[in-house]
């Protein structure tokens, strides 16, 4: 890194409470022109809250904020774009219900000389600015028709437009394709380019070297070190992280597999899915992998209830089912950990206990009613054994960070006591220790005798933790891997884009 | 650990119980006797069960329009039967709780199973409950009742009128089962995230249409009450009460949005609309500039409610 004299932002001392908790303790950062800085810390380590304060969302802080070598008060998201600051969250912050063009748009639609809205030159700047970042997506699509991924692109688009100093990106790759992560980059160069300075939210870290220019490390609200991209390694990073050498990134146990648990015969929905048969026995870890609508969420939720399917036989130990809902899936003994924890885990204005007992109360009844004292004494092993840092069981669960929100989501199913535990995405958005928690969580379920599933968008990952693997392509099977040890990505990676199809592989293997 | 935090929210109907409740002594002499005070209380009751079963509607992120119609069909569909027919009144009653409990369900069939939003399924219920007691009665009123039946409206227990007491134990039933009671639990979790509920293998379709049941019974109750304390069943009673239901809630602390608000809450809000109405009349206000005062009070309620959640947030 060429030091350049002047930083756009330097921002020292700040400091943010949270209802008697520091969030933020009198933390430092910085940014220069054309740099990628890489802001990395574990979950609830503050990178997301420093940058609320930056982009004027957060403005209860102490500190000071010298912008552009003048110290300024941060006091709305207006001022702070105003001044050129943009953030694209981590939340998708766009109206479903309107085009692409006029979200990107909102609140200074162009005019036309009669003051109504310029519907031509809005949706011409829509395309040019989505076309500048190689994106095909329509202006005029309604953003509710739009995959995650896409959404993320829109939001990028936006923020390109205001023609900002300083543009925040808090993971922006979570919900991406590979193509689509590839013209971030591309992106993010030109920004570079435009010695625009980018702010990089990240947990994915083998990205963060490949992009980042300087890596400033939190951990548990502190500042901890500022490092060069260049020189660093996976290593070094986890360490500054966790404050102590991780051991496995991947921890693996082994265990004999026994008799299917589930099988899945033939299972078809629409176009979304067509012959999907597979099986999960006893004590085994089953990876699907795939890219974003190649069907694994789709599978998972027809299996437990959640979308009716037209065709097919699900077999629960042997015997035939049928799930209509997913009370019956649960009274099956399954159980579904959804990606979107926020939107369809967690009761947000729920306390942590709450959200815990939702899915099995009947394990902390009484003659009387709830018992408040069993839901504590259930609640609190449970949150001792996954480690789940909160101030109190009584906190609301909208006020833990993303990590926390996810244990908190597979301690309500563990409290359920279910035989067949799906995650979906359970490490997305996550930091490495909490992944490193998770995983042995799904080894201890496996253990246990129980079958998991695990859905999963990162193919290291589900080398490292699944038994075996399948691979879906639009809405088929199109691999099965008895014994990922020993594989490349590349040997995975030609069955995710359908360039390659072994149903074969698929074919039942006797139990 | 033991140590708990006093939430405001909980708080700021008491509070402005309080005030009001000094302000209307300081107003009116008259105000601060022990018969005008049992007077408020005998003159919410009705609204303050409608406001116990609307309540829990509106915690699942609900509401119900129709509870004024479902009170007049269940009080005639009981008068017929008690003057015209003769029959007992305690089976008369249990007709016009099971007349209750079906309006609602079918509003919450419709909402749940059908996805009819609540507002336009509970508009058409409200009309043809409406309807329904309009051409039931054509038009008359039913008077007439034997004392045992009026018992209900104008005895006492103990010096504590009974209307007050069916108040206070249906609350009280009501409180238990929202905190104690696994429907209870789901009602609020519903109103907090319905889909998170679905996928948590919670049948959030019963627990809906149960909640528009328990707030026809509700109706149908308050419409018992109703004709007791008046001696006398009509097909245009409880029109427009919905409005002062809502009103109590929300004054009480529930959010439209669903998942919050208590029942304590609400009789607290359906007790400050009394003392308000109370207060007014004691001061020669004219019902015109009372309804008047009652929707100002009503925004200025919610108002005060979203600044303090913006702060909050």
């Amino acid at each position: 890194m060429t030091a350049q004299p002047v930083p756009i932002v330097r921002m020292d001392d700040i400091t943010v409470e949270f209802s008697g908790v520091l969030a933020l303790d009198r933390v430092h950062f910085d940014a220069y022109p054309g740099e990628v800085h890489v802001l990395l810390g574990e979950n609830g380590a503050g990178k997301s809250t420093i940058m609320k304060v930056l982009a004027g969302v957060n403005t209860r802080y102490s500190g000071s904020i010298v912008y552009k070598g003048e110290a300024i008060v941060a006091r709305s998201v207006l001022e702070q774009r105003e001044r050129g600051v943009s953030i694209i969250f981590q939340e998708m912050n766009l109206l479903k219900n309107l085009t692409v063009a006029e979200n990107m748009f909102l609140g200074r639609q162009p005019v036309t000389a009669f003051g109504g809205i310029d519907w031509n030159r809005m949706f011409a700047d829509a395309r040019r600015l989505l076309d500048s970042i190689n994106s095909d997506i329509s202006e005029r699509a309604l953003v509710s028709t739009l995959s995650v991924g896409q959404m993320q692109m829109v939001e990028i688009a936006k923020a390109i437009s205001f023609d900002s100093d300083i543009i925040i990106m808090d993971e922006p790759t979570s919900a991406l394709t590979e193509k689509e992560v590839d013209s971030l980059f591309a992106i993010i160069a030109q920004l570079k380019a435009k010695k625009v300075a980018i702010v990089y939210i990240s947990h994915r870290l083998e990205e963060i070297l490949k992009i980042g220019d300087r890596i400033t490390v939190f951990r548990d609200g502190k500042y901890i070190e500022t490092v060069d991209a260049k020189g660093a390694t996976v290593d070094t990073l986890i360490k500054l992280m966790v404050g102590r050498d991780l051991s496995e990134q991947y921890p693996k146990v082994h265990c004999e597999p026994g008799e299917n648990i589930l099988e899945v015969r033939h299972l078809n929905q629409g176009n979304l899915l067509r012959d999907i048969s597979f099986h999960v026995r006893h004590g085994e870890i089953v990876g699907f992998y795939g890219l974003m609508g190649s069907g694994r969420t789709e599978t998972m939720r027809a299996i437990f209830g959640a979308d009716p399917y037209d065709s097919g036989e699900i077999l629960i130990k042997g015997i035939p089912t049928t799930i209509k809902s997913c009370e019956d899936a649960k009274n099956q003994g399954l159980a579904l950990l959804t990606e979107d924890r926020k939107n369809q885990g967690l009761i947000l204005s729920f306390s942590v206990k709450e959200n815990i007992v939702l899915a099995n109360l009947n394990n902390v009844m009484t003659g009387f009613g709830i018992s408040r004292a069993s839901e504590r004494r259930i609640c609190t092993s449970l949150s001792d054994s996954m480690r789940i840092k909160t101030p109190s069981l009584d906190q609301k669960v909208k006020n833990l960070s993303g990590g926390n929100q996810q244990k908190v989501v597979i301690a309500k199913w563990l409290n359920s006591d279910s035989d067949i535990v799906i995650f979906d995405e359970p490490t997305r958005g996550i930091d490495v220790g909490a992944k490193v928690e998770i995983y042995k969580i799904m080894n201890r379920l496996k253990q246990e005798g129980k079958g998991v599933i695990m859905v999963s968008s990162e193919l290291p990952e589900t080398l490292g933790v699944a038994d075996r693997i399948y691979v879906m392509h639009e809405g088929r099977i199109t691999k099965c891997f008895d014994n990922p040890e020993g594989l490349t990505e590349g040997d995975v990676m030609k069955y995710t884009t359908g360039t390659a199809v072994d149903p074969e592989s698929c074919a039942q293997v006797a139990p | 650990m033991k140590a708990k935090k006093i939430d405001m929210s909980n708080l700021t109907p008491v509070l402005v119980l309080v005030a009001l409740c000094i302000l209307m002594s300081v107003l009116s002499p008259v105000f601060s006797s022990r018969a005008n005070l049992v007077n408020i209380l005998q003159q919410v009751t009705v609204n303050a069960i409608i406001a116990l079963g609307i309540s829990v509607v509106i915690f699942t992120g609900g509401i119900d329009l129709s509870v004024g119609s479902v009170l007049a069909i269940s009080g005639i569909v009981m008068g017929k039967l008690i003057v015209g027919m003769g029959v007992t009144p305690i089976v008369a009653i249990l007709v016009a709780i099971i007349i209750g409990a079906i309006c609602g369900t079918l509003n919450g069939i419709l909402i749940s199973r059908f996805k009819l939003q609540p507002m336009i399924a509970t508009l058409g219920m409200m009309s043809i409950a409406r309807g329904a007691a309009l051409t039931l009665a054509n038009g008359k009123t039913i008077t007439g009742y034997p004392a045992s039946f009026r018992w209900i409206g104008s005895g006492r227990i103990a010096e504590i009128p009974v209307q007050i007491i069916i108040m206070l134990i249906l609350y009280t039933i009501m409180w238990y089962v929202l905190k104690y009671r696994k429907f209870g639990r789901y009602i609020y979790s519903i109103g907090g995230n319905e889909e998170a509920t679905r996928l948590s293998g919670i049948n959030v379709d019963r627990t809906k249409t149960l909640a528009y049941t328990v707030c026809g019974v509700m109706a149908s109750l308050a419409g018992i009450v109703l004709v007791a304390k008046l001696n006398s069943a009509q097909s245009i009673a409880g029109e427009g009460y919905e409005l002062d239901a809502i009103a109590s809630s929300v004054i009480g602390g529930a959010s439209l949005l669903g998942g919050s608000g208590s029942v304590w809450g609400t009789l607290l809000g359906a007790i400050i609309m009394g003392v308000i109405r109370n207060g007014l009349n004691l001061m020669n206000v004219s019902s015109y500039l009372q309804k008047l005062i009652i929707g100002v009070i009503i925004i200025a309620a919610v108002l005060l409610d979203s600044f303090r959640n913006r702060k909050r947030a």
